[in-house]
Parts: C-alpha cells; sequence; structure tokens
C-alpha cells in the first residue's frame, strides 16, 4: 500500500486548464460584455425613440426619464445586494408602500422638513429589513418564503391602517413635496439621491472587504463558511440595506406623488427582480455589479416611456419586459454554457 | 499545559489536541484523541478512509467544536468560536477539496477577509494584487492574480489555496491530501514550500495516501483508526507495512479474496468513445466473468468515461454496446434497461438520496419492475429491500430510516444493493470501496468477486493501488484522458501501474 | 470478520443529519390538518352562519382557483421547482377566452384553445428550465410578466362579460352537486385531488418527484428521465392554470386581463402552508390541500366576523412564515436537547 492515487474531484470549477491561461479573462470579458450589452441596448432605444419623436429627448423628457426611473433604480440597488448573497427579498414593494403611507401620515398638515421623512422612511425601512433578515440568516428559512411572508404582513398592516384613506398631497408639507418635484441645475433631486446611493453602494462592494464578502457569500457558501466570513451577519446587513433603501424609496414616493394611497408600489417586488437579474446579477448569487442593476432598472423604465413616445399601447409594456427578461437570462446561460466549454478544450488539446 | 509535557529537546506543542471527542448524531467520529504540533516539525496523519482525519482536522480549523477535551494553542487552551478564530490563531488549512470562490479573481480568493487596508479601512486593490503576485513568484508558479478562479485545475486551485496559507505566514500548516492531484514536479515544488516554511518555524499537519510521501516529509506520524488513536511516535525505525498494520487493524492478506477468473463472452463493448477536452478515443471490451480493473491518477478521466458510458454524461464521439446492443447516447434509462449499472464515487451527491428510506432508495431503480397497473406495490418495495438487506448482510434500525442514519459501509451496500437489485450484466463500480471501514471493505470485495465468478462483467475504477492490483483480472489505464496501458493480472504491478498512469510507460499492452 | 467495528461517519454527516429528523419528531401537515379541524370546529361554535351550507358552498368556491392551482404546484414544487407563472396564466386565459367571446366565437371553441395556449406556456416555462438549463424562480418570474404582459395586449384594460348562462352557473355557487353542498369546481377539484395524491404517493412518477426534489443528481444517476419529468410538470401546471382561468371567468362572469393578480402567491403560500418543503423532495398532498382550506376557512371566518381582508392577508403572512420556521425551530431545540448531556 506504498502508493494510492486517490484524490479530491473539484467542487464546481472543475473544468482544468493549465496554470496561467489566461481563461478566466474571457469569462471576465463575458460579463463586463453584459453591462455594455444593456446599456448599448438602452443607449439604441433611446436613439430610436428620439428619432421618431424628438421630443422624446427634450428638457422634459429627460426630466420624465429620470424622475420615472430613479425609484426603481433605488430599490435595484437594494436588491442587488440581497441577490448577491444569493438571497432574495420579496417584500420590498409593500415595504415601499407601508413607509409611503406612514411617512403621508406623519407629515399630513405638518410642517416637518424632508430631512425628518427621509430619516423616518429610513428606519421604518431598516425595521422592515432587518425583520426579513433575521429570520432568513438566524431562521435558516428559504429566503423567498420568508419575504413572501413579510410581503403579506406589511401589506396587510399598511392596508389596515390605511383602512381605505388615503394621503392627499394638500396636506403634504411644501417642504417634503420640493424633494420630489425641485431640482438643482436642472436636474431634480430624486435621480441625484437615487445615483449617490447607488455609486456609494457601488463603491462599498469594490473598496471594503464586507463588500467582497456578500460576493464570496454568494459564490460559494460553504467555502465562505471556512474562510470565517461572518455569513449571518453579512446576510443580516444586507437585508437592512435593501430594507432601508425601500424605506428610502418609499419616502421619496410621497415626496413625488404626494397623493399616496395603501397599495403605493403594490406589485413592484418582481419588476425590480426583473430589473436586477435584466442587469446581469446571477439569481444564484455571487456574479454582477449594482451598476449593471441600475441600467436594467434604467432599461426597464425607458421602454415603459419609449412605448408611449412611440404610440405603441403600452400593454406592450409588461409583455416586453418579460419577454426581455428571458432573452437575458438564457443568453447569459448560453454564452457561460460556450465559455465554460471553450476553456475545456482550450486545456486539453 | 505545563513543563512537565514531553521529554526530550523537543520544543513545547503549538497546538495540541487533549483527550478530544466529537460525535455526529449517534455515530461517535472521534474518541478521546491527543496529538501534539510542533513548531518546525512535519507530523503525519495516518488512517483509513473514515478513520475520522477530516474530522479531527476540522475540529484544530475551528469548523468543529469538540464535545470533550480540549484544543491548546501554545500550552493554553484555546476555544475557536469558527475558522477565522483559528485563522487569526495562525492556523491554515488546506482541505482535501479546494474551497475557493468561482466567481472571484485569485487575488481575492487569497486574502478574503483579510485584505490590505488603505485610509477608511477600504481595501488596498493595488496591494493585494501586488501580494498575490510575489506570492506566486515565491511558489514559483506562473498564474494571473486577476483571473477568476472559475476554470482552474486542481493543482492550480491547490496551489492558491497555498499561496492563502503563506500569505499569513501560517505558524501550523495542515495539509490534507494536497499531492492527490499534482503531479510529480508540483508535488516536488509544494514540498520544497513546506520545507521551507517548516525549517522557518511552522508546525505541519500532512495526510496523504502516499506512504512514501510521509516517510518522505514527516518525522512523526499519528494513526486513527474508527475515531480512535491506534499509535503516536517517530517515523525513524517504523516499515511502511508496520504503518499499514496500524492504520489497517490487521494484516493485508485477508483482503483481496479474488477466485479465479473464467471470462465468457463480451458484456461491454466501448469503441473510440470521446468527449472533447475530457477524454478521447477510449476503447476497451469487459467479458462476463471478469474484473476489469480502470486505474490512473485523479483528473485521468476514469469517472469521467464510466459516466459517458452510462449516459449520465453525454459523449461527443463513439459507440457504448452492452451484450452487443448499441446504447443510446446521454440516456441512463436506455442503458439501464441494456443491463448496465453504475455504482457513482460519490454516493452523498450521487448516489443516494439521503434524506430518503432505504427502501425508497433500494427501489428507485426499480420503479417499473414494480408497478401493478400503474401504482407501486409497497410490500413489493419493502421485500426488494429486506431481500437485499439480508444479502448484504446491511445493519439498519428500520428500512424506513432515512440512508443518511447509516454509517459509510452501510450506505455504500445500499447503493450496491439498488443497482444489484437491477439485475445487470455489467456493473460499473467507481472507488467502490472509498471511505469505508475495513470490514464492508473486505465485504464489498469478497461481493465483487463472487459476482464475477457467477458471470456478471465488473468495471471498477480504483485509486487505491492494492485493490486495483488485488481484484482485477486486468488492468486499464488512463492518463490525461487517453487509455495509455492495457496490463494483464500477472504482469500488473505497483510499477507497471504507477508507470502508465504518469505517463513514463510506453504504448499500450507493454508494461513498463 | 464477522465482527465489523461500527463506522465513523464523515464529518459531512452533521448537516444531514438536522432535516432528516424533523419528521420524527412533528408531521406538520397533519399538524395543518388537525389546525384546519380546530377552525371549523371553532367556527361552527362561535360563528353564527358559518356552518350553513350556503355559507360552505360559498366558501368552498372562493377557493376553488387557488385550491386547482395548488395541485400542479405541489408536485412541482416537491420536485424541487417553481412556477409563479400560474397566475398570469390565469389571466391570459380569462383575457383570451373574453376577447374571443367578444370576437363572437363560440364557448365551445374558445375552452380548449385556452387550454392548448396554457400547455404552450407550461411547455415553455418547462423548455427554458430543462433544455436552457435556467432556474425555474428566475424563467417562472420572467413569463410572469410576459403572459400577464400578453394580457394585456389581448384584452387591454377592457371587461367582457354576458358569458353563457349554462357555463356560469355551473362555474357558480348556485348550483351545486346534487344532495350536497359542493359547488361544481370544487367537485372537479376533488375528483383531481384524488388523482394527484395517487399520481405523488403512489406511482413511480411520483417516487422519481420525490428524488428529484430531494438530489436531482441522484435522481439523474438512478436512471430517472429529470428533464421529462420537469417539462411534464410546467406543462400540467400550465394547463391548469389556463382551466382556472376559464373557472375564474365565470364564476365571477368578467373576463378582464388583471384578474387572479398576485394570485400565485397565494398558491404557493397555501401549498407550503401546507408543509411541503420548498427546497424539495418532501411534502404530502394531503397537507397542501390542507393549507389551501386553512386560508379559506380562516378567511370565510374572518369575513364572517366583519375582521377586514387586511387582517386576512396579514394572518396569511404569520402563518406562511410560522409554517417554515417551526419545523426549523424545533429542530435546533432537539439538538441543543440532545448535546446538553454530552457536555461535561
Amino acid at each position: 500500500m506504498s502508493a494510492t492515487l486517490r484524490a479530491p474531484e473539484p467542487a464546481d470549477t472543475s473544468q482544468p486548464s493549465p496554470a496561467g491561461a489566461k481563461g478566466g479573462s474571457l469569462a471576465e470579458k463575458v460579463l463586463r460584455l453584459r453591462e455594455f450589452s444593456i446599456g448599448a441596448a438602452l443607449v439604441l432605444l433611446i436613439l430610436a425613440t428620439w428619432l421618431v419623436n424628438p421630443s422624446f429627448l427634450d428638457d422634459q423628457g429627460i426630466k420624465d426619464l429620470l424622475l420615472n426611473a430613479s425609484i426603481l433604480v433605488l430599490l435595484a440597488t437594494g436588491q442587488s445586494v440581497v441577490v448577491l448573497t444569493r438571497n432574495i427579498d420579496l417584500s420590498v414593494g409593500s415595504v415601499v408602500g407601508l413607509t409611503a403611507f406612514a411617512c403621508g401620515s406623519f407629515v399630513s398638515g405638518t410642517d416637518h422638513s424632508a430631512v425628518t421623512v427621509l430619516l423616518l422612511g429610513i428606519a421604518l425601512g431598516t425595521v422592515c429589513g432587518l425583520v426579513s433578515g433575521a429570520l432568513v440568516s438566524f431562521g435558516r428559512v428559504p429566503a423567498l418564503v420568508v419575504t413572501l411572508g413579510m410581503l403579506y404582513v406589511i401589506q396587510g398592516l399598511d392596508h389596515a391602517w390605511a383602512h381605505g384613506e388615503q394621503i392627499n398631497a394638500a396636506n403634504v408639507p411644501d417642504a417634503v413635496l420640493t424633494l420630489g418635484s425641485g431640482s438643482v441645475l436642472g436636474i431634480p433631486y430624486l435621480p441625484i439621491l437615487s445615483a449617490v446611493v447607488l455609486a456609494a453602494t457601488a463603491y462599498f462592494l469594490r473598496a471594503y472587504g464586507s463588500g467582497r464578502e456578500l460576493y464570496a457569500i454568494g459564490s460559494n457558501p460553504e467555502a465562505a463558511r471556512l474562510a470565517g466570513i461572518p455569513i449571518r451577519r453579512r446576510v443580516l446587513t444586507a437585508y437592512a440595506f435593501s430594507g432601508a433603501v425601500a424605506g428610502l424609496a418609499g419616502a421619496l414616493w410621497l415626496a413625488r406623488f404626494g397623493t399616496v394611497v395603501a397599495d403605493a408600489a403594490n406589485g413592484w417586488e418582481l419588476t425590480v427582480v426583473s430589473a436586477v437579474v435584466v442587469g446581469g446579477i446571477a439569481i444564484t448569487g455571487g456574479v454582477g455589479t449594482v451598476w449593471g442593476a441600475a441600467l436594467g432598472a434604467l432599461l426597464l423604465t425607458t421602454i415603459g416611456s419609449a412605448l408611449v413616445v412611440l404610440k405603441v399601447s403600452s400593454f406592450w409594456e409588461q409583455a416586453i419586459t418579460g419577454a426581455l427578461l428571458l432573452a437575458a437570462i438564457s443568453t447569459d446561460r448560453v454564452v457561460r454554457g460556450r465559455t465554460t466549454r471553450a476553456l475545456r478544450k482550450r486545456s486539453r488539446q | 499545559m505545563s513543563k512537565t509535557a514531553p521529554a526530550g529537546a523537543d520544543p513545547a506543542p503549538v497546538l495540541a489536541l487533549k483527550g478530544v471527542s466529537k460525535s455526529f448524531g449517534s455515530v461517535r467520529a472521534l474518541r478521546d484523541i491527543s496529538l501534539e504540533l510542533r513548531a518546525g516539525e512535519s507530523h503525519a496523519l495516518a488512517g483509513e478512509n473514515g478513520a475520522g482525519k477530516s474530522t479531527l482536522i476540522k475540529t484544530l480549523a475551528g469548523v468543529h467544536r469538540p464535545e470533550a477535551g480540549t484544543v491548546l494553542l501554545d500550552g493554553e487552551p484555546a476555544v475557536f468560536h469558527g475558522p477565522a478564530d483559528a485563522r487569526d490563531a495562525g492556523i491554515a488549512v488546506i482541505y482535501q477539496e479546494p474551497t475557493l470562490f468561482a466567481d472571484l479573481s485569485i487575488a481575492e480568493n487569497i486574502f478574503m477577509g483579510r485584505q490590505p487596508r488603505r485610509t477608511l479601512g477600504r481595501i488596498d486593490h493595488a496591494a493585494v494584487h501586488a501580494a498575490t503576485g510575489a506570492l506566486m513568484e515565491r511558489l514559483g508558479v506562473d498564474l494571473d492574480p486577476g483571473r477568476t478562479a472559475r476554470g482552474l485545475s486542481i493543482a492550480d486551485q491547490q496551489i492558491v489555496e497555498i499561496a492563502k496559507a503563506l500569505s499569513f505566514d501560517a505558524r501550523v500548516l495542515i495539509m490534507d491530501e494536497p499531492t492527490a492531484a499534482l503531479t510529480g514536479s508540483e508535488t516536488a515544488r509544494l514540498f520544497s514550500v513546506v520545507e521551507t516554511l517548516r525549517t522557518e518555524g511552522a508546525a505541519v499537519l500532512f495526510i496523504s495516501h502516499r506512504l512514501g510521501e510521509i516517510f518522505d516529509l514527516c518525522r512523526h506520524v499519528t494513526t486513527l483508526r474508527d475515531g480512535q488513536l491506534v499509535a503516536s511516535e517517530p517515523l525513524e525505525g517504523l516499515t511502511e507495512d508496520e504503518l499499514v498494520r496500524r492504520m489497517v487493524g490487521r494484516d493485508l492478506g485477508e483482503l483481496y479474496p479474488k477466485q479465479e477468473a473464467r471470462p465468457g463472452g463480451t458484456a461491454l463493448t466501448v469503441r473510440r468513445l470521446t468527449r472533447e477536452g475530457v477524454f478521447r478515443d477510449v476503447s476497451f471490451d469487459v467479458r462476463e466473468g471478469e474484473i476489469v480493473a480502470l486505474a490512473g491518477l485523479v483528473g485521468a478521466g476514469r469517472s469521467e468515461v464510466a459516466q459517458a458510458v452510462f449516459g449520465v454524461d453525454r459523449a461527443d464521439a463513439g459507440e457504448v454496446r452492452v451484450n452487443g446492443q448499441a446504447l443510446r447516447a446521454g440516456s441512463p434509462t436506455a442503458a439501464m434497461r441494456a443491463g448496465l449499472a453504475l455504482v457513482p464515487e460519490d454516493r452523498r451527491q450521487l448516489g443516494l438520496v439521503m434524506d430518503a428510506s432505504i427502501e425508497r432508495n433500494i427501489g428507485l431503480t426499480g420503479l417499473r419492475q414494480l408497478r401493478t397497473r400503474g401504482l407501486v406495490r409497497r410490500a413489493g418495495e419493502r421485500a426488494r429491500a429486506s431481500d437485499w438487506a439480508l444479502r448484504l448482510s446491511l445493519k439498519y434500525g428500520r428500512l424506513s430510516d432515512p440512508v443518511g442514519f447509516l454509517s459509510g459501509g452501510n450506505q455504500q451496500k445500499v447503493v450496491l444493493a439498488k443497482w444489484l437489485a437491477t439485475e445487470p450484466s455489467v456493473l460499473i463500480v467507481d472507488e467502490p470501496t472509498r471511505g469505508i471501514d475495513v470490514g464492508t471493505k473486505a465485504e464489498v470485495h469478497r461481493l465483487l468477486s463472487s459476482l464475477a465468478a457467477d458471470g456478471l462483467a465488473v468495471l471498477m475504477i480504483s485509486s487505491d493501488l492494492p485493490e486495483v492490483l488485488g481484484m482485477a483480472d486486468r488492468v486499464l489505464v488512463m492518463h490525461e484522458g487517453r487509455l495509455v496501458a492495457e496490463i494483464p493480472r500477472a504482469q500488473a504491478d505497483e510499477e507497471s501501474v504507477m508507470a502508465a498512469a504518469t505517463g513514463r510507460a510506453g504504448s499500450r499492452g507493454e508494461a513498463a | 470478520m464477522t465482527t465489523a467495528p461500527p463506522t465513523p461517519a464523515p464529518a459531512r454527516e452533521e448537516t444531514r443529519h438536522g432535516p432528516g429528523r424533523i419528521g420524527r419528531f412533528l408531521r406538520w401537515d397533519a399538524a395543518v390538518g388537525a389546525l384546519l379541524v380546530a377552525a371549523f370546529l371553532t367556527g361552527t361554535g362561535t360563528t353564527e352562519g358559518f356552518s350553513d351550507t350556503a355559507n360552505l358552498s360559498a366558501a368552498l368556491n372562493d377557493t376553488a382557483e387557488v385550491a386547482l392551482l395548488a395541485l400542479p404546484m405541489t408536485l412541482l414544487v416537491v420536485a424541487g421547482q417553481v412556477d409563479l407563472s400560474v397566475a398570469s396564466m390565469l389571466g391570459l386565459s380569462s383575457a383570451l377566452a373574453g376577447s374571443l367571446w367578444d370576437a363572437g366565437w363560440s364557448f365551445e371553441l374558445i375552452v380548449p384553445l385556452c387550454l392548448v395556449v396554457g400547455l404552450l406556456g407550461g411547455l415553455l416555462n418547462g423548455w427554458l428550465v430543462t433544455r436552457v438549463g435556467l432556474p425555474s424562480l428566475a424563467v417562472t418570474i420572467g413569463t410572469l410578466t410576459l403572459y400577464r404582459g400578453l394580457a394585456s395586449v389581448v384584452l387591454g384594460n377592457k371587461a367582457v362579460a354576458d358569458f353563457p348562462e349554462t357555463y356560469a352557473q355551473w362555474a357558480g355557487n348556485s348550483e351545486t352537486v346534487p344532495g350536497t353542498f359542493v359547488p361544481y369546481p370544487i367537485a372537479l377539484f376533488c375528483v383531481l385531488a384524488v388523482v394527484a395524491a395517487v399520481v405523488l404517493h403512489s406511482t413511480g412518477f411520483g417516487r422519481a418527484l420525490f428524488a428529484v426534489g430531494a438530489q436531482e443528481d441522484a435522481a439523474w444517476f438512478a436512471g430517472i428521465r429529470v428533464k421529462r419529468i420537469k417539462l411534464i410538470l410546467f406543462a400540467v401546471s400550465g394547463f391548469m392554470a389556463s382551466f382556472a382561468g376559464i373557472v375564474y371567468t365565470l364564476r365571477y362572469g368578467s373576463a378582464r386581463a388583471d384578474n387572479g393578480l398576485g394570485l400565485e402567491l397565494t398558491v404557493v403560500a397555501a401549498v407550503l402552508l401546507g408543509g411541503v418543503d420548498f427546497d424539495g423532495g418532501k411534502g404530502t398532498l394531503g397537507g397542501a390541500v390542507a393549507g389551501v382550506l386553512l386560508i379559506g376557512v380562516l378567511n370565510n371566518l374572518l369575513t364572517l366576523n366583519d375582521i377586514s381582508h387586511e387582517i386576512q392577508v396579514i394572518v396569511t403572512g404569520v402563518l406562511l412564515i410560522v409554517s417554515v420556521l417551526t419545523p426549523r425551530v424545533i429542530a435546533v431545540l432537539t439538538a441543543r436537547r440532545q448535546r446538553q448531556p454530552a457536555a461535561p
């Protein structure tokens, strides 16, 4: 028994390649390609629409586009962080609804400042996110189920509270409404806020250890455990962040529309997930960037706006979104399959 | 631990276990184990598969917490709350299965959780990159720090793991079979790195199935058997045979009860089977009543050939015939109906449905036969299971217990039962005795031998050379995706098989 | 060699013990069944009019679509898959029926056409999952949007009414199976539930489903045609969704593109509440049916007691969380109790 030949098979990295092969950069190119292709599709769509109807890109057109996209971009940013850890947060739509209504009730007839409203929204959203996150990370129950349950609970609370009433713009202090309609240097506040949150999140995910650990958890949870990453705490934080961002989005919803009914943002959770996935974040975690997710959100919003301008029935919007989502994930899958096969062949020949 | 500890000039242990026990459910994986690792010393951990080595390593690494006994760090009792604690204490572990993040770059893999920081706690990406480059240089490999880990060969993945250990100047380096997938030169390079670390004062714990490596690299050996400490002694003066006896607990002669084969007609014919980038032009026959071993280094493509023959993977080209009848490619169902059976290497992932009961697992391959008017007969299912449990002397509580409750050896018996119940004419077994106890191992060998004597054609993949030499009528050897040698029983010995497996042999048919 | 030593299991055994044990301490589906009976008895005792046959007929019929959709969903979840597009397919089927009826087609022609569309929609889901190799969650979130969008394209925001009286009566709860208070859609559901239970628990196909859900690779290595099974399940799910769309249309007498909006989540909630494990490989059809009925009974009771719809939604959400959380909590507590005596 002086020699045995046994050894481990690799986990999910089973494509052998010679040392030093630059194959990995190929896979990276594919990823870059994704953000590039979404961006290109966006530009093409905007150009085509503009050619048909130049008013699409006049001052008001651009402003509308940015305003429409900003809340979805925010939500997609929060959702990305959760999806990167191989989880999902379906409760975001209901959190937006709840915080929009709560903030509305809080400020109605008062003269609270916009900052107070934003802080209230963020605090309320964080609480919702922490509950979901605690159930997922410490309760170890499937994220989809828990956040689906949270969706019901939060939605129910929201409706029970609203009881058919609505918040009227007339009662909302001007300071708050200005946040939704005002602008600086011609750029509305809302997209500026979204862009700041987006850039900060992107920077955090790249530049901070805990940000990279979110990728590690989604990429290989078992290896993350062995590397001593505090998985539960990170996942909890991801949910708290997603909740906080949804809460912020709720406060902005109030600022933008003034009039809020209980089912504001009802059903948005799936649109948000679509945006994230279209933007190249793998639903199985570990891959993608928030920039991509934001581009996805921008693309989905632009399609909606473009249809109006192009005088295509808006009934097509949803169908196109769905088809786009399916096309995006299918392409990803096929491209990745090809890349893997190519790497494998190259290594043995 | 006080100064009264070991006599002689030995330095005090850096890391030690004292009276450690650990159970999983009703299974006691470690019983009262003590172990001492000293600075500047290489220590080998020997034992058969399933002896408890992996559990011991995971205890040292902070993955498992012992139920009884203590972990001593520099003589002080230490409690590791998780792998991070052990790492912060300077313990680096290289696991059997590399634990990389496929989507992240090599540099990120190495520094995950402890990246060098700039102001405001931000990661210094340039420093990470540079440090990784320096590590690669020190290891003498040409791996781009920026490429993703996806697609790395096992050897390269192992290199990244070692670079990880190097990166934080580990005081204790634990390696669980690091050489299994490496070529000779890669192994030599690894050993020189480990030697450097050791002379710089690191304590090394080394596990390998290649006993030669243990003798080359280590000074001290601790042997485990069935979760218990058998011996802890200097390697000097110990012979390989003595070490094996400690591991196995009996003389080897009792194993491998091979009966004389009287091969009949050809049962399995494989012609020019090819899967791009994995294996190429593989052709061989297996006759009735014959045990043919498929040997080779890990990564040579043996399991992949078996899986393509059985149809769970689709071959790109080539033909498989069972009793003269050509098989449809990529269809395990067709293979089953033609009389083929495959006992896969990874029984936990591929061989069994771990949460399902014993009877359901055994019944899973016979859903057609167990059917009356479309419904599965439960009585029939139970009879099939209890019949085979008896024939293979399976030890179990109830047939309705999940197979996950059984020991490794008994799980393997369930996999065998599940396939033998299909009454195959060709049985492919992939590492049939991996991770099972010695007693069951011998039972499996006897079973295979008697099945062959009854006319079954057996194709056995094994990395256990003694098993290959003890059981096989013919040995086929693969090297880098090609079948490079066919060695008859009479000429098969360690030299000839290893020579072919490492690519040193001549052409097919002539053993070096 | 007769006395083989007990074998220590490799470390990975640890994680395997957790889920397997739960079943020994708690049968969740039985608990939900008991809860259903308790809710029913409480309702009879405390709420006037609850046990009236008219109320029971209405309460049952209100769950008709969820109940019908829950059957294929149970099989899918057991096989480790999920179909979130069912409510959208229901809407598409309803919209298609409405638009064709509006265009003067005969209802006898509309029904089979809708069913074929449902079957094709299901096949598309199945194709994307099995051939392209995408996770069912992502695929059906996509088709959820796509099918609902197509429903809007087909019917816009119109509502079509005035469907043939005979069919509408059949779907409503005014007419019941003679001699009982069971409305026809529920009677059909009962028959289908028995069929589904037999398929899941007594056929080779059902056995294979459990294996696929628990460990897909092991099932494939055991010669089970994993892809074909999944394709069949998705096709059946789409077919059933389009059928539920017709029932819905007739029951409310109105075809709209947003019919059944969000119903997919109720269906998933009912199935999971019934103890079917979202990770696949575990569950019973009886449990799922009990889950559907429990939600139906609770909603009816809350309505009769003038408790608002909002509270009903909260109750559903809490039940859903509790149903997945409880087994894990029990598992953790049991593990802790077992560990205690071993500690020094």
